[in-house]
């Protein structure tokens, strides 16, 4: 598996450290009810298909990038930087 | 030499690789590099410009794109990762300071020098990026693996220089040699 790095190019999965799904990125607002903080940091879906995780590219450039894929098909759709699709 | 009641020892700095380079096999040679100064170069952000600026006028070299080493007489400024490179050779002028984060990393670093007839072909079993001439030309430099190791490798004129921090400059050494020994091997077998 490869990744395309948007500062560094393709490279090998073994530069990156895989974080889990994206959705760490949507936090709720600071007065949300506890169950919807609870609901962000515990529930994951697993899906077969389309998903969006976030990777770190440990040991390259050190940028932490959201990369959207195929877990049936591991066809890679797209590689960002979570400073540009997140803007805390 | 003794002080008050006590006796100072005269420490002798080495190199990191000091009576472990150089190593030749078949005709590629492993060994070590003086790189003078190692500094870090951290830009503070919007400052990439004025630093660029600061070390052109100080050191006759820019701040390095990624993937990139900037080069000018006894200097050089080498991309290490996001947002920062490190100047190499010179101590670092002042100049520098107000612009980017700016800290000593001279001892930190084995810094190596792969060079001869079967350079590439050595780092193709270690490291998972392409290091041909034509994919990683004069000028290039990459952070990237040297089998569990955190490397930074650029090419010089000389050959392909690869930085490991200096605890890890014996198991550097010992990954690059089998391999150049496996390569060397089977060249000999034809």
């Amino acid at each position: 598996m490869r990744l395309t790095c948007p500062i560094c190019g393709p490279r090998d999965r073994r530069e990156f450290y895989y974080q889990g799904d994206a959705v760490m990125l949507d936090r709720p607002g600071a007065d949300a009810p506890p169950q919807v903080w609870a609901d962000w940091l515990h529930l994951r879906d697993n899906p077969a298909g389309r998903t969006r995780d976030l990777w770190y590219h440990e040991a390259g450039c050190t940028a932490w990038l959201a990369v959207e894929r195929d877990t049936v098909t591991h066809e890679v759709f797209s590689v960002e930087l979570v400073e540009s699709a997140d803007a805390d | 030499m003794r002080m008050e009641d006590g006796c100072v020892v005269e420490l002798t700095a080495l190199m990191p690789c000091n009576g472990i380079l150089p190593i030749t096999i078949g005709e590629t040679t492993l060994s070590e590099v003086d790189p003078g100064r190692i500094t870090a170069l951290m830009p503070f952000r919007g400052q990439h410009a004025a630093l660029t600026e600061a070390l052109q006028a100080a050191h006759g070299l820019g701040f390095p794109e990624p993937g990139q080493t900037t080069v000018a007489e006894g200097a050089s400024c080498v991309w290490t990762a996001r947002d920062q490179a490190f100047l190499m050779g010179p101590a670092p002028d002042d100049s520098l300071a107000p612009h980017a984060a700016v800290t000593d990393q001279s001892d930190a670093w084995s810094v190596v020098l792969l060079a001869g007839l079967d350079a590439e072909d050595v780092l193709a079993r270690l490291v998972p990026i392409d290091l041909r001439p034509a994919a990683f030309p004069e000028g290039a430099a990459a952070r990237t693996l040297c089998q569990h190791m955190s490397v930074t490798i650029c090419r010089r004129a000389e050959g392909l220089q690869i930085m490991a921090f200096r605890s890890m400059a014996r198991t550097l050494a010992h990954e690059i040699s089998d391999a150049m020994a496996s390569v060397a091997g089977r060249r000999a077998a034809g």
